[in-house]
C-alpha cells in the first residue's frame, strides 16, 4: 500500500500540522511516512502545502506532482492542484470560500464543511481535525486511535488536554464529509 | 543503549545527532533553509546536558572562524548554512584545510547564482568537491539522501574529520533538510576527554608549543606541506569510497545521482522497470572521494549512463571522468530550486535510449 | 436624476487630497499587516518625488524583509548581499558624488553581519543615507534573534528570552555611530502614529539636504515592528513597541550639529 497525498490551503490553517499528524499516526501502525512541506516568505498568509506519503514500503521520492489524494483548504489551491490527482484519486475540498468547484469527472470528488461545522464547535482551530476526520473515513488507512496515539507523539504535553476534543472533531469529520461525484 | 525512533525534519536531525555525537560547539548564522539547526540547538540548550556550546554568531564569516579556533583546540566543532552562507564561509575553510584541523560544515543547499532562490539544489558541487576556497585543498564530502544520514552522517563525519585531520561538508539540500522521515537517533555519546597532541590547549612543560598555522614562506617547505596533502587525499581516495547501488547487477541503462536526486532516480528506476527497461541507479554517498572505480566497471555493462542532478551538469563532469569514454554520459538537470519529477527522468532516459 | 453624485464627479483634481505617489510603482507591497517597512518605503518615495530626485538617486536594498524595496520604488536600485550595502554605496557615492545615494537596511543586515561595513562606513564619513530599520528581530527568515533584540525578549533562536550572559546586549548600532566623527546627522524616529510619520519624513528630508551639502554619512534609524514574528497582531504590536522599545532605543536626535548650534544661539 502507498498512499500519496497533498494538503494544501492557507498559511495558519494548519496545513502542515496536519500532514504531521498524519505521519505520526501512521508510524503508530509500523508504516514508513515522509512530510515535504513548501516552506519560505510564502507561507506568510499566503499559501501552503505538504505533500504526505504513507506506505508500506520504503519511500523513494518524496518528491511528487501526482497524488492520489489531494485535500484542498482554498480556491488558490484547488486551482493549482485540481489537475495534480492521479487518474481514479480523490480530491476532498472544504466548500467554504469556493467559487469555482471542482470539474474532472475521472476522480471522486468529497466535499466536507470543516471551517462551518468548526465554527459550530467553538474552535476554528479544530478544523484541520475535522478534515482529518472525513480524509480517514474515505481512506481509512490509519486507525482513528492511532491518531489519538499520533496526537500524543506530536503535540507538546500542555496541549495534551485537548486531544478529547480533537477526537471528537475528527469524528465529526467522519460524520459530515459527502460525496459529490463518483469516477 | 537502544537507538531511538523519532519523526524529524532533517535539519532537526543534524541538530539532535550533534548533540548525541558529544560535539563541543556549534557556530551559526540563519539562514534558509537551515535555520532549524540553529533553532533546535537553542531550544535544546545542550549547555545544561552536555555542556555543548551553541552560538548565533553575528555573521557566517564569525561562525566559521569560531570554528577554526574551536577545531585548533582539539574539539569537535561544526557550523552549518546554506549556499550564500557557504561562499561567506570559504576563506575559513580553506585556513581550516591548510592548517589540517578536523570539522563538520554542513551545507542545506539552495539555488543560486546569488541570493537565487531558497528551494532546493544541488548547484554547489563544484563548490564543495573541487575546492570552494583557494589553494590545492579536498573537502570530505557526505552526501545525505534522507532525514537518517542527514544524522548518521553527523557522526560519520566527525569520525572521518578526526582521522584524516581533515574538514568535512555534509552536503544536503533543502527538501532533505526541511523533509521529515523516521530516524533512528544513536544514543547519547559522552563528549570526548581526550585532547589530540597537536590541539593548542596550553602548552605543559612536557611537550613543544603547538602551533596552528597555514602560513609558510619557504616554497620548499610549503610544496613538501602540499605534498603531504596530496597523499592525504590518495589516502582518502583509497580508503573512504562510498555508494549505494539499486538494481545495477542486471542493468542496460545508468542513472547516477545523489541526495534529492537519487530519491527521484530510485523511483524513476522502479517507473522504468515498470516499463521494461532494465535501470540501475548508482548513488554517491561520498563525493570526495567519488565512486570512480565503481563507475569505470560498470561503464563495462551498461550502454549509457546519466547524471541526474539539481544543477546544470557539474557531477556529470566527475562521471564522465571515471567513465573515459566507455559509454556515453548525458546529464539530466534541473534548476532554480526545482526538482525533476521520476517521469522526467523516465522519459529524458527513453530519449536517449531511441535517440542514440 | 441630476441629484444623483456620480464617483466621477467626485474624482476631481480639485477634491485630491491622497494619491499615491509617482516613485512608488504599481506592485502590491508583500509585507504582513501592520508592518512599519512599507510606511518607511513610502516615506522615501515622497521625499524622491517631492525634492525632484528620481533621476538622481541610487538605492541600495539589503537582504531582509525589504530585499524587494527595489519592486516598490521607481528608482534605480542595487540588490547588495547581506550587510554589504555600506561598502556598494561608498563606491557609488565616491564614483558619481553628485548623486543621491541612501542604504535600506535592516537589523540583522546592518547590526549583526554588516556591522563592520556599516562602522567603517561612517567612520569615513561617506556621504550617504543610511536607513535603519530596527525591528529587533531577523523578520525574513523567521523571527530569529538579531543583535538589536531586547533582553529577555523570545525569538526562534531565543526560545526561553534573550540571556544577556550568553547572548550579549542589544547592541545600539545608533548611539555608536553617533560617536563617530565621520558621522554627521543621527537621529532615531519611528513611523508608528501619523505624528511620528512626519517627524521621520522631515528626518530624512534634513539627510537629503545635508547628503547635497556634502556633510557625510546621515544615519536615521526607525525603530519599527514586525507583527508577525513578534506574534502579535498589529494594534498589539504597535503597543508592546511603545512600551519595551522605545524605552530602550528612545526617539529623538542623537547627533545634529546645526541644531545644537541654533539652540545654543
Ligand atoms: C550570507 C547570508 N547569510 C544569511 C542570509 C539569510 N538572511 C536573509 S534575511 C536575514 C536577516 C534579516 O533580518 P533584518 O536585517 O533584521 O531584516 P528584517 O527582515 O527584519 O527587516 C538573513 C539572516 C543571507 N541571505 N545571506
Ligand atoms: S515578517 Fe515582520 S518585518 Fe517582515 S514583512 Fe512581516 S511584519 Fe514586516
Ligand atoms: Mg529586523
Amino acid at each position: 500500500m502507498t498512499e500519496e497525498i497533498i494538503i494544501a490551503g492557507f498559511g495558519g490553517q494548519g496545513v502542515l500540522s496536519m500532514g504531521k499528524i498524519m505521519i505520526h499516526s501512521a508510524v503508530m501502525q509500523d508504516l514508513e511516512v515522509s512530510w515535504m512541506p513548501s516552506y519560505g516568505p510564502e507561507m506568510r498568509g499566503g499559501t501552503a502545502n505538504v505533500t504526505v506519503i504513507v506506505s508500506t514500503e520504503r519511500i523513494s521520492s518524496p518528491i511528487l506532482r501526482q497524488f492520489d489524494t489531494a485535500i484542498i483548504l482554498n480556491q488558490q489551491s484547488l486551482d493549482k492542484f485540481e489537475g495534480s490527482v492521479k487518474q481514479g484519486g480523490t480530491l476532498i475540498y472544504d466548500t467554504n470560500g469556493i467559487t469555482r468547484h471542482p470539474e474532472r469527472k475521472d476522480i471522486s470528488v468529497y466535499s466536507i464543511d470543516a471551517v462551518e461545522e468548526a465554527g459550530k464547535m467553538n474552535n476554528p482551530k479544530i478544523f484541520n481535525m475535522i478534515v482529518l476526520g472525513g480524509y480517514l473515513k474515505i481512506k481509512p488507512i490509519i486507525k482513528t486511535e492511532n491518531v489519538v496515539k499520533g496526537l500524543q507523539e506530536s503535540l507538546p504535553e500542555r496541549y495534551h488536554h485537548l486531544i478529547p476534543l480533537n477526537q471528537q472533531a475528527i469524528e465529526r469529520g467522519m460524520e459530515i464529509i459527502r460525496k459529490v461525484s463518483e469516477s | 543503549m537502544e537507538r531511538e525512533l523519532r519523526l524529524m525534519k532533517g535539519n532537526e536531525a543534524v541538530a539532535e545527532a550533534a548533540i548525541r555525537a558529544g560535539a563541543d560547539g556549534y557556530f551559526g548564522y540563519p539562514i534558509t533553509p537551515q535555520s532549524e539547526i540553529l533553532e533546535y540547538l537553542m531550544g535544546a540548550n545542550p549547555m545544561e546536558t552536555t555542556g555543548m556550546v551553541v552560538l548565533q554568531a553575528e555573521s557566517e564569516v564569525a561562525a566559521i572562524n569560531m570554528v577554526y579556533g574551536g577545531a585548533g583546540c582539539g574539539k569537535k566543532v561544526m557550523t552549518s548554512s546554506s549556499s550564500p552562507g557557504i561562499s561567506l564561509k570559504q576563506e575559513g575553510i580553506t585556513y581550516i584545510a591548510g592548517s589540517e584541523l578536523p570539522c563538520l560544515i554542513v551545507n542545506v543547499v539552495r539555488g543560486g547564482p546569488g541570493l537565487g532562490t531558497i528551494q532546493p539544489a544541488q548547484s554547489d558541487y563544484f563548490q564543495a568537491v573541487k575546492g570552494g576556497g583557494h589553494g590545492d585543498y579536498h573537502l570530505i564530502v557526505l552526501a545525505p539522501a534522507s532525514v537518517q544520514e542527514m544524522a548518521d552522517f553527523v557522526d560519520l563525519g566527525f569520525e572521518l574529520a578526526f582521522k584524516y585531520r581533515n574538514p568535512v561538508m555534509m552536503l544536503s539540500d533543502g527538501a532533505i533538510g526541511q523533509m521529515m522521515e523516521k530516524v533512528w537517533l544513536s544514543p547519547q555519546k559522552e563528549r570526548s576527554k581526550t585532547v589530540p597532541e597537536w590541539a593548542t590547549t596550553g602548552k605543559p612543560p612536557t611537550r613543544e608549543r603547538n602551533i596552528i598555522t597555514s602560513l609558510e614562506l619557504n616554497p620548499d617547505n610549503q610544496e613538501k606541506f602540499n605534498q603531504k596533502l596530496v597523499e592525504k587525499y590518495n589516502r582518502i581516495r583509497e580508503n573512504e569510497v562510498r555508494f549505494e547501488e539499486f538494481q545495477c547487477s542486471d542493468a542496460d541503462y545508468l542513472l547516477v545521482a545523489y541526495g534529492t536526486s537519487a530519491r527521484i532516480c530510485q523511483k524513476s528506476v522502479q517507473l522504468a522497470r515498470g516499463e521494461g527497461l532494465k535501470v540501475g541507479l548508482l548513488r554517491p554517498i561520498t563525493l570526495f572521494p567519488f565512486p570512480s572505480k565503481r563507475l569505470s566497471e560498470l561503464a563495462e555493462k551498461v550502454s549509457l549512463m546519466i547524471s541526474v542532478e539539481m544543477s546544470a551538469g557539474q557531477m556529470v563532469e566527475d562521471v564522465l571522468l571515471s567513465v573515459n569514454g566507455k559509454v556515453p554520459v548525458y546529464h539530466y538537470g534541473r534548476m532554480g530550486g526545482i526538482v525533476p519529477t521520476p517521469d522526467e527522468v523516465v522519459a529524458f532516459l527513453k530519449s536517449k535510449i531511441i535517440g542514440g | 436624476m441630476a441629484e444623483v453624485t456620480g464617483i466621477k464627479e467626485i474624482i476631481k483634481p480639485e477634491n485630491l487630497v491622497y494619491k499615491r505617489t509617482s516613485v512608488m510603482t504599481d506592485e502590491t507591497l508583500h509585507y504582513c499587516p501592520g508592518c512599519g517597512h512599507g510606511t518607511v518605503h513610502r516615506i522615501l518615495a515622497e521625499i524622491i518625488d517631492e525634492e525632484g530626485l528620481q533621476s538622481e538617486t541610487i538605492g541600495i536594498t539589503p537582504v531582509g524583509c525589504s530585499v524587494f524595496l527595489y519592486h516598490y520604488l521607481d528608482i534605480d536600485s542595487q540588490e547588495a548581499a547581506h550587510g554589504r550595502a555600506p561598502a556598494l554605496a561608498t563606491a557609488i557615492k565616491r564614483l558619481m558624488p553628485e548623486k543621491f545615494v541612501f542604504t535600506y537596511q535592516g537589523d540583522g543586515d546592518l547590526a549583526a553581519i554588516g556591522t563592520s561595513e556599516t562602522i567603517h562606513a561612517c567612520n569615513r564619513g561617506e556621504n550617504f543615507l543610511i536607513i535603519f530599520i530596527n525591528n529587533g528581530i531577523y523578520g525574513m527568515t523567521g523571527g530569529q534573534m538579531a543583535p538589536t533584540t531586547l533582553p529577555g525578549m523570545k525569538s526562534s533562536t531565543s526560545p526561553f528570552g534573550r540571556d544577556v550572559k550568553t547572548m550579549g546586549n542589544p547592541l545600539k548600532m545608533t548611539d555608536i555611530v553617533a560617536t563617530l566623527p565621520g558621522t554627521y546627522y543621527v537621529t532615531r524616529q519611528s513611523v508608528h502614529t501619523p505624528a511620528n510619520v512626519r517627524k521621520t519624513k522631515k528626518a530624512i528630508r534634513k539627510a537629503v539636504q545635508y547628503q547635497k551639502l556634502n556633510k557625510g554619512t546621515c544615519f536615521v534609524e526607525v525603530v519599527s515592528n514586525c507583527p508577525s514574528n513578534w506574534k502579535m497582531t498589529p494594534v498589539q504590536a504597535n503597543k508592546w513597541m511603545e512600551e519595551n522599545m522605545f524605552p530602550f532605543y528612545p526617539l529623538g536626535d542623537l547627533k545634529d550639529p546645526e541644531k545644537q548650534s541654533t539652540e545654543q544661539k
